[in-house]
């Protein structure tokens, strides 16, 4: 079967000070009709810069193709030559023979048009079509991608619409032509967990009944094994190793791809062990054999009871409060010393307003704090400050939470001074004591956050909240925004500093494998209540709440004869708990299943 | 040949990525050649140079005293030959005084009203910008109803009432400039303190013990720096007009001190027989602003984190 994509030996450079940085060098590749190929690799790895080198796009962020053959044969059988074809032919391409998705459903539809609009635009330039015949295609085609209601769809804009519909939309205006190629780019990745099986669901689906052959770029070596048919593993702008999905995931050749599996957190590793365990990385030596047994302390260091929060939704003409958005809803748990216990959830469950409520970010409409006893909801900003010399947070994004004009050194002294703790020479000690437990080289003392990568910067992140000596982190996402390898190492790292420093953690996550790894005890949140809450094993062996085992079920697994694409379902309408203001929806009630083990009693939803 | 991609690389996360290489720091020689690089910039940079050297070293520089009177040799054209072999290079006014002597001297005047202004009303704005949106609040209120009131004020008319009744001269305007224009730093920086209250990073200073002026001077100040810079340089352009306005108008700086906007005044009367007293002083002024609008149009590229590396890189 002649390819229809052939890359060959492809390189990209991008300019940068002082030279060229060169993102792709000697990839080779093929892509052949019908099939699901999966680039697979980290950031930096050049997956894809390679694909947007296929659709001519990098001119427009700078780059060049300097080197290679990018060959695809057309609907009509001929092959073209795409570094030859001009900018007018390959607007024909764009959209017309090749489709594509990208990572952020909400970037790549423009809010300022209806999702009629958009659909229409496409199939009228490309297809000729009239106003009326764009208008039932679209229908259609909303109907083909299973959004409910497709009429109402049409005339609603991209804010009203949830990120998996908009990700069905976006996947619907790709496939508006009926291209020969679609090239999704880390499509589910900003989606949750339970919306990115549905999304690679209907890839799969659509790829079937269309016949049109699938690039798909990611990061998760969970997708591959669902969604693959042929993987290629890049690595640092090269290709480091092609072969089939079983042949990849079951018998990698390649030490890259090896380590990169071995990074990869299995769901239910974890059974019938008690403690959290390390992650296994392969070469990096193991600090005390397989695992350091961490086990939780008896003393309750925090104790959240009732705690509620509202955001109002203001409207009217004055501005006055209509409505409140209940984030957080009579929310009662506790944490021991030295235990992680893990909240998780998929996005707007409120598990992030709990966690800034602890340590009032955000200011609790009712409920207590009590932290080491004393309860942190009256307590005066001054007060505030006190405590948190003992309570501290980790940020979500890395990339974020630094200030970009200091350095390394001035970051991780920053709470020091602010506390008067150390100066002078001793200052710097501290710091240079700080760095070495998050296992960063001195030299990077002076470096300013952009010269440093994701996983470095969340280092000194850590290291920053561990400079006043805190029992407790609130750890918010600490991990998701990191490469898997990199994810792996600082949650060593976290649960080192665990065992040696006698931390707490309050570990909020949406990844129910890496929770698996670090938690002791797991809290489940939806819609703002906690809805199940147990020992790890309770709530990994034993779940009760129907959305616990929904959340369990939709993690896809690594193994690539166990793929989950066959239980598609339309897409949900998720319902935000909006209620007028006044609205009373009653305390959570629980049940206790097995000790420790509490689930929410439904009847009050 | 591919390099091996060992499993010690996976190990540490050295590796910097395509984004990160492209925001790396910049040092000042990168600044400098991408000013060298760009023509019309280097244009408006060296001028503005000059303008500077002239107005420090104005007594060093000027061939003749400002106020040397030479009755003389009144009214003679650019480069006339004076009757003591003095040569004129932009000619002579009414009172034989040489015109290029007092535009250097008029620079200096010109040039430290509108810098200083622009400092007195940049920090007085920023400070009560940068607090007013950060703490919010009943201050935050009365702050931003204060600038609302004064912006509304036609600032011409007061400035002519207040230089009347206080009298002109060169503190009276720079301090009257600084009432009158903090305003506009002032809502920018508001605006700014706001998008960056929410800032995760500054988000965490709070969580590391920050105090409320440490938060908004050390961690949100200098990340906005950027547009306060622009902002700065126009103001300093303004400010200079409007020095020529306020002395034309015989309310700023008083004779026989000599500024730009006053030469321009003197010279009126004697536009059609004498051209140059008008158009050099005028010149002057024209491209003094023109300078500064276009050094902070390149500052405002080159502090752009989009478009920063296209400048420094030179594509």
């Amino acid at each position: 079967m002649t390819p229809l994509v052939s890359i060959d030996g492809l390189r990209v450079e991008f300019p940068a000070v002082g030279g060229t940085v060169v993102a792709v060098r000697h990839v080779d590749l093929e892509i052949r009709p019908g099939e699901v190929l999966c680039i697979v690799g980290e950031s930096g790895s050049g997956k894809s810069v390679t694909s947007l080198a296929l659709m001519q796009l990098t001119r427009f962020s700078g780059g060049q193709v300097a080197g290679g053959n990018l060959t695809f044969v057309c609907r009509d059988g001929e092959g073209l030559d795409l570094r030859a074809v001009d900018e007018s032919r390959m607007r024909q391409i764009r959209g017309n023979e090749i489709g594509m998705v990208f990572q952020e459903p909400m970037a790549a539809l423009n809010p300022a048009y209806t999702i009629g609009w958009q659909l229409a635009e496409g199939l009228m330039t490309h297809r000729g079509l009239s106003k009326r015949e764009a208008r039932e295609r679209s229908l259609e085609l909303l109907n083909r991608v299973r959004i409910p209601d497709p009429e109402r769809r049409l005339k609603q804009y991209p804010h009203e619409l949830s990120g998996g519909m908009c990700q069905r939309v976006v996947i619907a205006m790709a496939l508006a032509c009926e291209p020969r190629l679609l090239i999704a780019d880390e499509p589910t990745t900003a989606l949750d967990v339970t919306v990115q099986a549905e999304i690679l669901a209907l890839i799969d689906r659509l790829r079937r009944e269309t016949g049109a052959a699938v690039l798909l770029i990611t990061h998760d070596m969970a997708v591959v094994a669902q969604m693959a048919d042929r993987v290629a593993v890049m690595h640092g702008g090269e290709l480091v190793e092609t072969g089939s999905v079983r042949q990849i995931i079951l018998q990698p050749r390649h030490a890259y791809t090896r380590a990169l599996l071995a990074a990869v957190p299995k769901i239910g590793e974890m059974a019938r062990r008690s403690a959290p365990a390390r992650m296994k990385i392969p070469g990096a030596e193991d600090r005390d054999g397989i695992d350091t047994p961490l086990h939780a302390g008896e003393q309750r260091i925090l104790e959240v009871e009732n705690l509620t929060k509202r955001f109002p939704v203001r409207g009217g003409l004055f501005g006055r409060t209509i409505a409140n958005v209940h984030a957080v809803e009579d929310v009662t748990f506790h944490v021991q010393e030295t235990e992680t216990l893990a909240m998780v959830g998929e996005s707007g469950s409120g598990k992030s307003t709990v966690g800034r409520c602890l340590l009032r970010l955000d200011d609790p409409d009712a409920g207590e704090i009590r932290f080491r006893g004393q309860d942190l909801v009256p307590l005066s900003r001054p007060a505030m400050r006190d405590r948190f010399r003992d309570l501290q947070m980790i940020f979500q994004d890395p990339y974020g939470s630094l200030n970009p004009q200091m350095c390394v050194l001035d970051q991780i002294a920053e709470p020091i001074r602010n506390y008067g703790l150390e100066r002078g020479s001793a200052l710097e000690d501290r710091v240079a004591d700080l760095l070495d437990r998050v296992r960063m080289p001195r030299q990077f003392l002076r470096r300013y956050p952009s010269e440093l990568s994701g996983g470095q910067r969340q280092r000194v992140a850590i290291a920053r909240a561990l400079a006043v000596n805190p029992g407790f982190i609130v750890a918010d996402e600490a991990v998701s925004s990191l490469d898997v390898s990199i994810q792996a190492q600082v949650l060593n790292l976290m649960m080192d500093l665990q065992a040696d420093l006698g931390l707490s953690y309050l570990f909020i996550s949406h990844d129910m494998a890496v929770v698996e790894r670090v938690a002791h005890r797991v809290a489940v949140m939806f819609r703002g209540r906690i809805v199940e809450i147990g020992r790890r094993s309770d709530i990994f062996e034993d779940p009760r709440h129907s959305y616990t085992r929904t959340l369990l079920a939709a993690v896809p697994t690594m193994d690539p004869a166990d793929r989950i694409s066959h239980r598609e379902t339309d897409a949900r309408v998720l319902h935000t708990p909006i209620h007028p203001s006044g609205y009373d929806p009653g305390p959570s009630r629980y049940e206790e299943v097995s000790p420790g083990h509490f689930l929410l009693q439904d009847s009050v939803q | 040949m591919p390099a091996d991609p060992s499993l010690s690389r996976v190990g540490i996360d050295v590796g910097v990525g395509l984004a990160e290489s492209r925001q790396a720091r910049f040092s000042v020689a990168d600044y400098a050649r991408a000013v060298v690089q760009d023509k019309i910039t280097l244009l408006a940079v060296v001028f503005l140079v000059f303008l500077a050297l002239f107005s420090v070293g104005a007594e060093i520089l000027a061939p003749f005293p400002p106020t040397g009177l030479n009755l003389a040799d009144r009214m003679l054209p650019p480069g006339a030959i004076g009757s003591k072999g003095a040569f004129y290079l932009l000619g002579t006014d009414e009172l034989g005084r040489d015109l290029f002597s007092r535009l250097i001297y008029g620079a200096r005047v010109s040039v430290s009203v509108g810098v200083l202004g622009a400092v007195v009303s940049c920090a007085l704005g920023v400070t009560t910008g940068l607090t007013a949106g950060y703490f919010g609040g009943l201050y935050e209120d009365i702050i931003m109803r204060l600038v609302d009131g004064m912006l509304s004020l036609p600032s011409l008319l007061v400035a002519l009432f207040v230089l009347f009744v206080l009298g002109g001269g060169y503190v009276n305007l720079i301090l009257v400039f600084s009432v009158l224009h903090w305003m506009v730093f002032c809502r920018l920086s508001r605006g700014l303190a706001l998008d960056a209250r929410s800032a995760t990073y500054v988000q965490a200073a709070r969580t590391l013990g920050a105090s409320r002026l440490r938060i908004v001077f050390r961690h949100i100040l200098p990340n906005v720096m950027a547009p306060i810079i622009v902002l700065f340089t126009l103001e300093i352009a303004i400010l200079i007009l409007s020095e020529a306005s306020l002395s034309f108008l015989g309310f700023g700086v008083q004779p026989p001190d000599p500024s730009w906007g006053l030469m321009i005044a003197d010279g009126r009367e004697h536009i059609r027989s004498a051209w140059w007293l008008v158009t050099f002083p005028g010149l002057a002024i024209f491209l003094t602003a023109l300078s500064l609008n276009l050094v902070a149009n390149w500052v405002r590229a080159v502090t752009d984190p989009v478009q920063r590396w296209r400048w420094l890189t030179g594509h």
